[in-house]
């Protein structure tokens, strides 16, 4: 047991490593929500009518931080593909360490990634506007439950890397999955707009349960439409907590058993 | 004591369509080299990565070290070490980067992995590029790190599929020197190849598969003697034909053959590259200029051909073809 978390953390280290030796993939992996960040403020801002205190960014952040950690999968995925390609994970198969320490290092590391990404867009944020009323302890609190959040969502990263035989498909893949699923839900827009069916799925999305819940607990107002009073909507935090766990429970086992059947 | 021992493997894949082993049996005796040789897909690398515990077989078992590699996989993990076909390392990383981390999942201590990763990186000349990306290393320098990360704990058994394929000349050359080195030092080796050449350098015994079985083993004498030693091979014009067949026959003392299509003499000689000087210096003599001379080594081609009656399927040209004359 001590070993396989020490075994990890040495995958993690090496997670980090690679951060350090080509500093450009933080870089670019911090810019890019920065920049939505504006874009959206700018673009989008001035022409939706929030009757928010605050204005429109008050509800797009909580949207982006939760869009920010659902794209970081598509680079666990591309990682693990790669590895497997390279036959990196044949050399961790014959090595004396536990089957789960690949993964759960993998994950680990993706969470430390999240949470610079997510601390360099609070700030941004906060300089083009982003004001959470509801007092520290809350804030904090949404920020775990980001990271939880991105964590659940690694190990489906990690199952796709290793199903998949090239890195650049899972990566597209990956993107064709979570873009879809990020922009249909709550996170950009109120669902209100949208027709009413695209309305129940967009309002039981993961996403917009997430998203539901970190404007909760930053001190914002929720709007629904077609599933207004229902379990999701009258309490997202809890039904975000059910899909973390729901993917866990699919994905963890999964992802470890692939790994130690994985052959290139 | 034998160190490695499959009986009666047998692997399919795709449920059943492909047969990679069809009922492999191979053993190696400690301390010794044992050289699977054998075309593309006829199972050289799924018989190495059953054994280094990454795929299981379908039927029949197999032990290294005394441990059986299905039962008991973390404890085989423990004594061998593998070098794969493609060299597996990260290539972000530094080479330095890599055999510290490598030697931490060994469960080396933090002094004692930085103390192994200086000694291996100096054994295999690779001190001067430690710090760099593996990205940067030419393919010969990606082997050697690749082989040192296999060898982070000195393990007892050491699998390497096909080390040196892809490599140019002198990177295999490079790398034969550093098995050789390991040989000395007495590891159990298992290296699968697909050049007889390679498989002569280096092993003690070549077990010659093909379509997933062993269709013949024995030491590299015993096999060539099966196939068939070196020939030599002159072409020359038509009108000095003659005159060369004399000097070859001379030479050779065994039978010479002519190819009149290519105006190509050939016969078989146990000097080697004496003979060829020897009939170079007697043609200079003769006042006859070859449009063409060389020395052909029987190739896995002929192995095949002789062992069974057809050619190997699938075959890489060897990087040292351009040496070879002609085709059969």
């Amino acid at each position: 047991m001590k070993n396989a978390i020490s075994d990890a953390l040495v995958i993690t280290k090496r997670q980090l490593l690679q951060l350090a030796r080509v500093p450009e993939v933080l870089i670019f992996s911090t810019i890019q929500p920065v920049m939505f960040v504006l874009l959206f403020r700018y673009v989008f801002g001035g022409s939706i009518s929030t009757g928010q205190p605050g204005g429109y960014v008050q509800l797009l952040m909580p949207g982006i931080f939760v869009q920010t950690v659902a794209f970081t999968l598509a680079a666990t995925a591309s990682g693990l593909a790669e590895d497997m390609g390279k036959g990196l994970i044949d050399r961790f198969r014959s090595l004396p360490i536990s089957r789960s320490a690949l993964v759960v290092g993998r994950t680990l590391g993706d969470s430390l990634l999240n949470i610079v990404v997510l601390a360099v867009m609070g700030i941004a944020g906060y300089v083009v506007g982003w004001r959470p009323t509801s007092g520290l302890p809350k804030v904090l609190l949404a920020f775990l439950f980001l990271l939880l959040f991105g964590y659940a969502l690694s190990w489906t990263g990690i199952f796709a890397g290793l199903s998949a035989r090239d890195a650049r498909v899972v990566q597209n893949m990956s993107f064709m999955i979570t873009f879809p699923l990020t922009f249909l839900s709550n996170a950009f827009a109120p669902t209100t707009g949208m027709p009413r069916a695209l309305q129940y799925f967009a309002e039981w999305n993961p996403v917009s349960t997430m998203v539901a819940a970190c404007r909760e607990l930053f001190g914002v107002e929720n709007q629904f439409g077609a599933t207004a009073g229902s379990f999701p909507s009258e309490n997202p935090l809890a039904m975000s907590l059910i899909y973390m766990v729901l993917i866990m429970a699919i994905f963890v086992p999964l992802s470890v058993r692939k790994y130690k059947n994985s052959s290139k | 004591m034998k160190s490695v021992i499959a009986k009666h493997l047998i692997k399919t894949y795709r449920n059943g369509e492909v047969k990679a082993l069809d009922d492999l049996s191979l053993d190696v005796e400690e301390g010794t080299v044992l050289s699977v040789l054998g075309p593309n897909g006829a199972g050289k690398t799924t018989t190495v990565r059953i054994l280094a515990t990454l795929l299981s077989p379908d039927s029949g078992n197999a032990t290294v070290g005394g441990i059986d590699v299905v039962k008991n996989p973390e404890k085989v993990r423990e004594i061998i070490g593998l070098s794969g076909q493609y060299a597996a390392v990260d290539e972000t990383l530094t080479g330095w980067d890599n055999l510290v981390m490598f030697s931490r999942l060994y469960h080396l201590g933090k002094q004692a992995s930085i103390n192994r990763t200086n000694e291996l990186l100096e054994r295999f000349s690779l001190t001067e590029s430690a710090r760099r990306p593996i990205k940067t290393y030419s393919g010969g320098m990606r082997r050697r790190l690749d082989l040192a990360a296999s060898l982070i704990v000195r393990p007892k058994v050491l699998f390497l599929d096909e080390p040196t394929t892809g490599l140019d000349p002198r990177g295999r050359q490079e790398m034969w020197g550093v098995i050789e080195e390991l040989v000395k030092d007495g590891v159990t080796l298992l290296l699968t190849t697909q050049y007889l050449e390679e498989a002569d350098q280096l092993a003690d015994e070549i077990a010659v598969i093909d379509h997933g079985k062993v269709i013949a083993r024995g030491t590299s004498d015993v096999l060539k003697k099966q196939v068939g030693g070196e020939r030599l091979e002159v072409v020359v014009e038509s009108a000095h034909i003659k005159t060369t067949m004399d000097i070859v026959a001379k030479v050779s003392g065994d039978k010479v053959s002519l190819d009149e299509a290519l105006r190509q003499i050939s016969a078989p000689v146990s000097t080697g590259a004496t003979a060829l000087i020897e009939v170079l210096r007697a043609l200079d003599v003769a006042g006859i200029h070859p449009l063409d001379v060389g020395l052909k080594r029987p190739s896995l081609d002929d192995v095949f051909m002789s062992l069974t009656g057809h050619v190997a399927e699938e075959i890489v040209a060897a990087p040292e073809a351009g040496k070879k004359k002609g085709r059969k």
